[in-house]
C-alpha cells in the first residue's frame, strides 16, 4: 500500500460507489484487465479500481475522497498514449473521463468549442465543419485519443508545423485540484492576468490536476489543401529537401517523412499509391487560398527536383490527397504488421541535424541487429524511429530499449529533445537526467509539489525522483 | 555583445541569502506596467548579443537584455521576422522585458504572442541557481514548460537571462483597408472575417474606422482585398499602413496620450461592446479593447466577466493598489505555492504582479 494510503480497497470500493454508482465503478481484475497499460504495452499494472465517473461533479467528489484518503489517482482518455503515463497505480485508482465526452458549446462567431474532457479529437472537426471550421492539431491517433489526453500531453500533429501544437490551440481549461476544488485557467480573451498556468497545464501529464473542461480555438478551414509527395533514392537528399523548403521561406501546413521500410509497410497496409522503391518519401502539403496554393506548391515541387527527388507526384483531387495521407496516418499499425512488436520513439532535433542523426540511426540498427523504420514529423523535426523487435525472444525487449534510449541521447547530444509530442510518462524518465542536471528537476519537483504536495497525481510519471526532493519535501513539511 | 551571467546568478545568490527584495531592470521600457514595487535595482541590460541563429532553423536564441530593434534588424536582414510584432518602444524594448510582460502586436489572434513563440529560456530561480529548460527545438514536451510560463509574470519567477524563440519569414505582401463603421458593426465585421480562411493579420477598430490588415502571399493578399472592391473603403498606402498599425502599437496614437488611467480589457472576440459613449480602441479582432478614463476597478472587473473575460488596470491611475484583475481564491492559493517554488523569499520584482506576490 501507498505510505499515505488510510483505507482498504474494499472500504474505498464502497465510498466511490456512493458517488458514481456500481454501473461506473470496476473490481473485478478480468474487466479491469483493457485498463493495466495505454499503448505502450510493454509496461503493465493493475490498478485498485477503476472508476467512470459520469461528470465533473462525480470527479470532484472522488478526488475529495481520495485526497482525503491519501489514494493515488492516475487520470486516463482513451489509453492511446505512448509513454506509459496512463499505466496504474497498483495502489491508486483510474480515474477514466472517457464518458465525460459531450461537445457543450459550438460559438461559430467567435470561432471556439467547450468541450468535456473526453471528447475524442476527431469529434471535434467533425462538429466544427458545419461551420466551415476545424481543430488544428491532429495527432495520428485523433479517431481515439480524447482531448483531455491531447492536453495532458501537448499533443501534435501533421498541421502543427503551421498550425501550432495543443498549447496554441487552447483558451481554457477547467481543472480539478487534488484536493477537489475547481481551478479555472485561462479565459475567454487571449492573455490573462496572473501566472500562464496554461503554459503549464498543457503537457504536464496528469500530474497537476484532471481537466474536466476544455475550451479550444477552431480555424476556419483553408479554401484548398494539396500535397506533394516526393521521393528520394537517398534519405541524406530527402533530409536536405526539408531544410531548402523552409529556407525558400514557405512553412507547409504538414511536411512528413518516411523510409523504406515504412514505405513498404505503409503501402502494403493503405495502397497509397507510394514509391515502394524509394529510399525515403516526403509528404509535403500546403493550404490556404487558391492563388497562394498554386504559387506554392509550384515552388516545392521545383525544389524538390533541384534536390534530387526521382519523382514528385501531385493530389489532383480532395480523395487523391486523402489517399496520399492515409498511408502516413497508418504508418504505425502498417508497421505494426511487418514486426511481432515495434518500439516508437519521439525525440526532436534541430533540422539540420536530420541527414545525420538518420544515419547515426542507422549505424546503431546495424549494431544493435535490429531493423529500424523512420516515420516522423521532419518539419519540426519531430522524429519517430520504429524499432522491430520480438518481445518473445528473450533480451530483444531490453536491447530494444537500450538502443531507444541512444537514440534520446543522441537527440539531446545534438540540441534536441528526449521527447517532442509522446511524453515522459513511466517509460522515459530515465532519460530525463541526460536533459536536465538535478537542479533543474528539484524545480520541476518543487513545481509539482505546488499543486501536489502529497504526489497523488499519477506518481512516478514525469519527473525522475531525486534523494535531494525527498529532502527538499522533509524540510518543507517540517516547517508547516 | 557580453555575458554577465556569472555576475547575475552572484548577485541573486547573494540577495537570497540576505533576503533582499530586486527589481529587475533592463530597458526600463515597460516600467509603467504591473504595480509599484520597491526593491535593489538588478540591472540585467549589459547581458545582452544574439547567441545564435540560424535562419534555416527558423529559430533565434538571445541574452535578455537584447533589444527588440537590433533583433528585427537582423532577421529582417534574413528575410524574417518576430511573429508577435512587439512593440519596440523607440529602441528601449528588450527580449527579456518583452516576454516578462507578453505584449504582442496586431497579429496576436493569428500568429500568436511570444509566449507562444518561446521555445527556451534560461534562467536564475529566487535561490540564485542557474536553470535551462526547453531548447532549440519547436516540439519539446520533457518536464514542465517553465519557458512558456515566464511569459507574463514580470520577472516574479525568475531572472530570465536567455530566450530561444520561434521566427517565421516576412510576408510576400500586406495591404491595409479601413471602413467606416460603430463599434458594434465592427465587432461583427471582425468575427466574420477572422471565420474565413484569409491571411488576415490585423483587424482594429478606433473613432469610427475599422482598420483591417492582411498579409501573406502576394496573389491571397490581393484578393482578400479585392472583397472590399464594392464597399466604402479605403486602402492605404504601404508607408500610411505601417504608421497607423506601428502607431497603435507603440502606443504613440492620440487615444493613447494624457495621464487618464489605460484599461486594458481580454474578452470573447465577439463580447457586446461596453460603454458605448466612452474612449474606446478595439484591437486583435475584438479580443482586446483598451479603454481611457476614471472608473470603478470592480465595476469595470464585473462588466468584464460578464462579458466572459478580464480588465486590468494597464497604465496610469492610482498603481499602488491591485492593477491586475482579481483572482479566485484557489488560483490566489495556486499562484502563492508557484512563487514559493521558484522564489522561496520572495526577493524577485516582489509585489509588482499582485500585492500578495
Ligand atoms: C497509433 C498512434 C498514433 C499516435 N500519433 C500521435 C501523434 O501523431 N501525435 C501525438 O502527439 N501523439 C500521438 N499518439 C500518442 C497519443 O495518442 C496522445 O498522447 C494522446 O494525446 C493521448 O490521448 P488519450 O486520450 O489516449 O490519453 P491517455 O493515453 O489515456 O492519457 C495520456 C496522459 O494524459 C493524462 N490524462 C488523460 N486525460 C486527462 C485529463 N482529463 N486530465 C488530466 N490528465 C489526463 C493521463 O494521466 C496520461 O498521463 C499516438 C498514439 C498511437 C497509439
Amino acid at each position: 500500500m501507498n505510505q499515505n494510503t488510510k483505507i482498504s480497497k474494499v472500504q474505498l470500493a464502497e465510498a466511490i460507489v456512493q458517488i458514481v454508482g456500481a454501473q461506473n465503478l470496476i473490481i473485478d481484475e478480468e474487466t479491469q484487465k483493457p485498463y493495466e497499460c495505454d499503448g505502450l504495452s510493454v509496461y503493465c499494472e493493475m490498478p485498485l479500481l477503476v472508476v467512470l465517473p459520469d461528470n465533473k461533479e462525480q470527479v470532484q467528489a472522488v478526488m475529495v475522497l481520495c485526497h482525503q484518503q491519501g489514494v493515488p489517482v492516475v487520470a486516463r482518455g482513451t489509453g492511446t498514449g505512448l509513454c506509459a503515463g496512463a499505466m496504474p497505480d497498483k495502489d491508486g485508482i483510474i480515474l477514466s473521463l472517457a464518458k465525460l465526452s459531450r461537445i457543450l458549446e459550438i460559438d461559430p462567431e467567435a470561432r471556439t468549442a467547450r468541450l468535456e474532457p473526453g471528447v475524442r479529437n476527431l469529434a471535434i472537426s467533425e462538429a466544427a465543419s458545419e461551420f466551415g471550421l476545424y481543430y488544428a492539431p491532429d495527432p495520428s491517433s485523433q479517431i481515439a485519443c480524447t482531448i483531455g489526453g491531447n492536453v495532458a500531453e501537448n499533443s501534435g500533429g501533421v498541421h502543427c508545423l503551421k498550425y501550432g501544437l495543443t498549447v496554441h490551440n487552447i483558451l481554457a481549461l477547467e481543472v480539478i485540484t487534488v484536493t477537489g476544488e475547481v481551478l479555472q485557467v485561462g479565459g475567454s480573451g487571449l492573455d490573462n492576468a496572473g501566472y500562464d498556468l496554461m503554459a503549464l497545464m498543457i503537457g504536464s501529464e496528469g500530474l497537476l490536476g484532471v481537466v474536466t473542461e476544455i475550451s479550444v480555438k477552431l480555424l476556419p478551414q483553408p479554401e484548398k489543401a494539396q500535397v506533394v509527395m516526393a521521393a528520394f533514392d537517398d534519405v541524406q537528399k530527402a533530409g536536405n529537401a526539408v531544410t531548402a523548403v523552409i529556407s525558400e521561406g514557405i512553412i507547409p501546413a504538414g511536411l512528413e517523412m518516411m523510409d523504406s521500410h515504412a514505405i513498404v509497410a505503409a503501402e502494403d497496409f493503405a495502397k497509397a499509391g507510394y514509391p515502394t522503391e524509394a529510399k525515403a518519401l516526403l509528404l509535403c502539403e500546403v493550404d490556404g487560398s487558391l492563388e497562394e496554393v498554386q504559387e506554392h506548391i509550384q515552388s516545392v515541387e521545383k525544389l524538390f527536383f533541384e534536390q534530387g527527388a526521382f519523382s514528385c507526384k501531385k493530389s489532383g483531387s480532395e480523395a487523391e490527397r486523402a489517399q496520399l495521407w492515409k498511408g502516413r496516418k497508418s504508418a504505425f499499425p502498417a508497421v505494426g504488421r511487418i514486426s511481432p512488436d515495434y518500439y516508437c520513439m519521439d525525440g526532436t532535433i534541430p533540422r539540420s541535424q536530420l541527414a545525420h542523426v538518420l544515419l547515426e540511426i542507422d549505424k546503431m540498427s546495424d549494431a544493435y541487429g535490429l531493423r529500424v523504420a523512420n516515420v516522423f514529423h521532419a518539419g519540426d523535426g519531430n522524429l519517430h524511429p520504429l524499432i522491430l523487435f520480438d518481445a518473445n525472444v528473450p533480451g530483444e525487449l531490453e536491447k530494444t530499449e537500450e538502443f531507444g534510449a541512444k537514440i534520446l541521447e543522441l537527440s539531446v547530444d545534438v540540441g534536441g529533445c528526449i521527447t517532442g509530442e509522446h511524453g515522459v510518462g513511466k517509460e522515459k524518465i530515465r532519460q530525463m537526467h541526460k536533459q536536465f542536471n538535478d537542479t533543474e528537476l528539484t524545480q520541476f519537483h518543487a513545481i509539482k509539489y505546488a499543486f501536489d504536495p502529497l504526489a497523488l497525481l499519477n506518481p512516478g510519471k514525469g519527473i525522475p525522483e531525486l534523494k535531494r526532493c525527498q529532502e527538499y519535501r522533509s524540510i518543507d513539511s517540517a516547517a508547516e | 555583445m557580453s555575458d554577465i551571467s556569472e555576475t547575475l546568478v552572484k548577485q541573486v545568490s547573494s540577495a537570497f541569502k540576505q533576503s533582499t527584495p530586486l527589481k529587475i531592470i533592463a530597458g526600463g521600457s515597460k516600467a509603467f506596467i504591473g504595480r509599484e514595487a520597491q526593491g535593489e535595482p538588478l540591472n540585467v541590460s549589459e547581458h545582452k548579443g544574439i547567441v545564435s541563429y540560424h535562419p534555416s532553423e527558423l529559430v533565434m536564441t538571445a541574452r535578455c537584455g537584447t533589444s527588440m530593434t537590433e533583433i528585427q534588424q537582423t532577421l529582417a536582414e534574413n528575410g524574417q521576422y518576430c511573429p508577435f510584432e512587439s512593440a519596440l518602444f523607440d529602441g528601449a524594448a528588450t527580449l527579456g522585458g518583452t516576454l516578462a510582460t507578453n505584449l504582442s502586436g496586431p497579429a496576436r489572434p493569428w500568429n500568436g504572442s511570444i509566449r507562444d513563440a518561446v521555445i527556451g529560456t534560461r534562467l536564475i530561480n529566487g535561490k540564485g541557481e542557474y536553470l535551462k529548460f526547453g531548447g532549440q527545438v519547436m516540439k519539446n514536451v520533457a518536464g514542465y514548460d517553465v519557458s512558456r510560463l515566464q511569459a507574463g509574470a514580470l520577472g516574479t519567477l525568475g531572472v530570465i537571462t536567455e530566450i530561444s524563440f520561434k521566427v517565421l519569414p516576412l510576408p510576400a505582401a500586406s495591404g491595409t483597408v479601413v471602413l467606416a463603421m460603430n463599434a458594434s458593426e465592427a465587432i461583427k465585421l471582425m468575427n466574420q472575417v477572422s471565420a474565413k480562411a484569409v491571411p488576415v493579420s490585423g483587424s482594429a477598430w478606433l473613432d469610427g474606422n475599422l482598420y483591417l490588415r492582411y498579409s501573406g502571399a502576394t496573389k491571397a493578399v490581393d484578393s482578400a482585398l479585392k472583397q472590399f472592391k464594392t464597399k466604402n473603403f479605403q486602402q492605404l498606402e504601404p508607408q500610411q499602413a505601417d504608421e497607423f498599425w506601428s502607431a497603435m502599437n507603440e502606443q504613440k496614437l492620440d487615444f493613447f496620450k494624457g495621464e487618464a488611467p489605460l484599461w486594458r480589457f481580454s474578452l470573447k472576440s465577439n463580447a457586446t461592446h461596453l460603454l458605448d459613449d466612452q474612449n474606446w480602441l478595439i484591437d486583435w479582432g475584438g479580443a482586446q479593447r483598451w479603454l481611457r478614463g476614471d472608473f470603478n476597478q470592480s465595476e469595470l472587473e464585473q462588466q468584464a466577466q460578464h462579458s466572459g473575460g478580464q480588465v486590468s488596470l494597464f497604465r496610469y491611475g492610482e498603481r499602488s493598489n491591485e492593477v491586475n484583475h482579481t483572482l479566485s481564491e484557489v488560483q490566489k492559493k495556486i499562484h502563492k505555492n508557484l512563487k514559493a517554488s521558484f522564489d522561496p523569499k520572495q526577493i524577485l520584482n516582489p509585489g509588482r504582479l499582485y500585492s500578495w506576490l
